[in-house]
């Protein structure tokens, strides 16, 4: 199997991710939707490390893990924070962090 | 349901058994078989039902109207992306996406969706706006990539055969990312101080919020 289908599946991936950070309105969805995009990244890393033929694209894609999820333990703790303070998780009616 | 329930039982064993006989043939060593399933091969169908299943959780999560079934199609998007790692060589970054995405991240987010109620009302919780900008957005930017992965010529280097890459992370790991995997931990103890932080300050209603800047 060549790499470009990998790459090509892992556009389509970050397109559809893209798309619903900006379409949708609930701050999990939002949520999720860069959790696709991020799995978009690693795949493309996979992708070009397998060609490559060496390990730095997989320590890459392992950073990349990490990070999602430190972003998903504070993140989603910030969304029941915001949803208990404003009983709402509509991202244009939270506008603030203050007040 | 008892009749469903053999039926996904015995589907799971399927897969267990297919997983469990594929990675003890590629721990001997031994070259999977060319089973040729009309023009494609057996990697290839597999490639694709992955993949298929890996679009498909990506467009519930992207399109579906209740949060719940975004968070199952996470869920497929996030296993097929998985199984797509093992085809790429990366047995041990596929099992940490099995244990860290499904087993943690997707477990804290089906807790966050239980935990704000009121999901069952589709119009206040999961409100879309933007289809005819958001599909613009896809028009504009998915072909551009598709493009680009698959007309640029990537230099054509044989790849290794599978191999497990253990090994060869650990080594990486504490020679050249040494740096970026001490930052890593350091990132890590962040968030831990972080999410206490942050759920400690819902339980201190007797003081003025003087902690916050």
């Amino acid at each position: 199997m060549d790499a470009n289908q990998y790459i090509a599946l892992a556009a389509f991936l970050f397109g559809i991710g893209l798309v619903g950070v900006v379409v949708k309105r609930n701050m999990l969805v939002v949520f999720m939707c860069i959790e696709l995009m991020l799995n978009a990244a690693n795949l493309t890393f996979l992708a070009f490390a397998r060609r490559a033929g060496n390990m730095n694209g997989h320590a890459i894609a392992f950073f990349v893990i990490a990070v999602a999820a430190a972003e998903a333990a504070v993140g989603l703790a910030i969304v029941i924070a915001v949803f208990r303070t404003r009983g709402t998780l509509n991202v244009d009616e939270v506008a603030s962090l203050r007040n | 349901m008892p009749r469903k329930i053999v039926i996904w039982v015995v589907l799971a064993a399927l897969v267990v058994t297919f997983v469990g006989v594929l990675g003890a043939r590629m721990a001997e060593g031994a070259v999977l078989p060319e089973i040729i399933l009309g023009p494609l091969g057996l990697t290839d169908a597999l490639f694709y039902l992955f993949a298929a299943m890996t679009f498909a959780g990506a467009a519930t999560v992207a399109l579906s109207k209740n949060i719940l079934h975004s968070a199952l199609g996470l869920l497929a998007a996030l296993m097929g992306t998985g199984s797509l790692y093992v085809f790429l060589s990366a047995d041990f970054l596929a099992v940490t996406q099995l244990l860290v995405y499904i087993g943690g991240v997707l477990v804290l987010i089906l807790f966050a969706v239980m935990l704000t109620n009121r999901i069952t009302e589709v119009k206040i919780s999961n409100a879309s706006l933007g289809l005819v900008g958001g599909g613009a957005l896809l028009v504009a930017t998915v072909p551009v990539l598709v493009f680009v992965a698959i007309a640029t010529p990537w230099a054509t280097i044989v790849p290794a055969e599978l191999a497990p890459t253990t090994r060869e992370i650990g080594n990486a790991f504490l020679t050249r990312w040494l740096l970026p995997f001490e930052l890593a931990s350091l990132v890590l103890l962040a968030t831990l101080i972080g999410a206490v932080v942050i759920a400690r300050k819902e339980l201190k209603q007797d003081e003025p919020d003087t902690s916050v800047s």
